[in-house]
């Protein structure tokens, strides 16, 4: 059960938030906390797991920059089980991704704590910093939108193209998981909008009260701006690979870093394939295929290792777009991995990040689906 | 398409569609000579990566033998093997690749004659699409 309560913002929503997160460690609710810091040179933003009530002077939950998803460090904290009790701090996308950790076994929900909050966008990390350089407070002006019921980025910039095309700007939306504790600020009015489970919103004091009259017909808004964008987006990468050059040309600037993959939270297996020596190809392979096609673009592989990242982990993918984040060709991989998601998810009727209780497609099967696959045609 | 002769990876499970292709050669069935067989324990124990790498270094076609359904030496393969090549048919697809150049066909270890149809069937199928356009693709 649930309780919805609001609270009110005195001097920041940031330092209201703080005092809340305090409160859980002052109330021994938890050991320690995931939550976001602003780093002293003011134009970054780390994740942080604080144990010291003291040191949430520079939290910044709201800061509209996503260097890392919480999802991967989060699982790097609670898999296997906590060493203590831990209080997660996550916006939806790093909750979606971190509910398909637990299932892929590389999170863990024993001891823990998640706390969803609002996503108020976040900006590719050199424009964060070109902002506040500029002068500006990226993390009032997104409070300050919100409040009112928009999502926007500073004018004469843009949001990642993730962010763009993201229909969970609050957490839990579309029957998804729901955090133990949630904090909203879109279309609370100047408020912050909490949810906790009854237990513990009674250790954390909170009166029960309605939720903000204009918060679901501002998200419901948000939340339709955004699917559109992200149909046209998916509409545009597939107009543009229709066949083996449309492909090609998609991913031209690809040099085989496998930064996307490194920054993927879905992608943790240690033994990739990628990590191993079936890659490194003996100097006779590349005269071979050199021969065969009369050249070979070096280094090689670089469409399979698209494909075969596709095939192992669309099924999970949640779109928080750290691939594209993390290109340093900015090649929109984020656009191509959810668009071809979208319809490997569908196969199953699944949805990644949405539940805990739904298995991951990969990890079973039923005998009385796809039962015409792989039989002689009528 | 004339005078091209399509060349086929197939990944033939060892205990129904591989000894089904032994059955084919000891009964003396003819069938076209254009597969090269590569035999693994089980259906389930191919890596879509294996398919993409056949597609993309040039096979005009890949054919998938695997136990039928519910009789998996392992129980469970040939079903896991099913979800993978679903997920992958619609990343072929999505990509702008040719999924019908990929076949997955339940064949046992009894019917020989079927396999020698189903590669019979596939051959000219593939000779019908022409030459995978990806044998001329250097820089994939």
């Amino acid at each position: 059960m649930t309780v919805t309560a609001r609270l009110e913002i005195k001097s920041s929503a940031t330092e209201t938030v703080a005092g809340l997160l305090r409160k859980m460690i002052e109330a021994n609710m938890v050991d320690a906390l995931l939550v976001p810091q602003r780093l002293p040179s003011g134009d970054n933003v780390v994740q942080s797991l604080v144990r010291d009530p003291d040191k949430f002077n520079s939290i910044d939950p709201f800061a509209p920059v996503m260097p890392v998803t919480a999802s991967k460090l989060a699982g790097k904290v609670t898999k296997v089980g906590a060493a203590g009790r831990v209080g997660l701090v996550l916006r939806p996308c790093e909750l979606r991704g971190f509910v398909e950790l637990v299932k892929l076994q590389q999170a863990s929900t024993e001891n823990v704590i998640t706390i969803g909050i609002d996503c108020l966008g976040t900006y590719e990390m050199t424009d964060y910093a070109q902002l506040v350089a500029e002068g500006a407070d990226p993390t009032a002006e997104a409070v300050a939108a919100a409040a009112k019921g928009r999502v926007a980025p500073h004018e004469g910039y843009e949001f990642r193209a993730a962010c763009q095309m993201c229909e969970y700007p609050a957490p839990g939306l579309g029957g998804g998981h729901r955090p133990d504790i949630t904090i909203g600020l879109v279309g609370a009015e100047g408020e912050l909008l909490i949810e906790a489970r009854d237990d513990l919103a009674g250790t954390l004091g909170l009166t029960p009260a309605n939720a903000p009259a204009g918060r679901a017909a501002a998200l419901e808004k948000l939340v339709s701006e955004r699917t559109a964008e992200r149909d046209r987006r998916f509409d545009e990468f597939r107009a543009q690979v229709k066949g083996l050059d449309g492909l090609l040309d998609y991913f031209s600037t690809c040099i085989r870093c496998h930064n996307c993959m490194i920054a993927c939270p879905i992608c943790y297996c240690p033994e990739c394939i990628f990590r191993t020596p079936t890659f490194d190809h003996t100097s006779a392979q590349y005269f071979n295929w050199a021969e065969r096609k009369g050249a070979i673009r070096l280094p090689t592989d670089t469409l399979i290792f698209h494909l075969t990242r596709l095939n192992h982990m669309s099924t999970s993918c949640v779109g928080c777009g750290m691939c594209s984040s993390a290109c340093p060709n900015d090649i929109p991989v984020a656009t191509a991995f959810r668009a071809v998601a979208q319809k490997t998810q569908a196969i199953y009727d699944y949805v990644a990040g949405r539940s805990l209780k739904e298995d991951v497609p990969l990890a079973t099967f039923r005998e009385d689906e796809l039962t015409a696959l792989g039989e002689r045609p009528e | 398409m004339a005078d091209f002769e399509p060349r086929i990876i197939a990944f033939l499970c060892n205990w129904c569609t591989y000894t089904g292709a032994d059955l084919a050669g000891t009964s003396r069935l003819q069938y076209p000579p254009n597969i090269r067989v590569i035999r693994l324990m089980c259906s389930g124990a191919l890596d879509p990566v294996y398919v993409a790498k056949a597609l993309l270094e040039g096979a005009d076609g890949v054919l998938i033998g695997g136990c039928h359904p519910g009789d998996c030496h392992y129980q469970s393969g040939n079903y896991k093997a099913r979800r993978r090549v679903a997920i992958m048919n619609e990343i072929l697809e999505q990509m702008g690749l040719e999924k019908d150049r990929v076949w997955l066909r339940w064949i046992s270890a009894s019917e020989g004659q079927y396999f020698a149809d189903t590669v019979t069937e596939m051959v000219e199928a593939i000779r019908e699409m022409g030459p995978n356009p990806a044998k001329e693709l250097w820089a994939i």
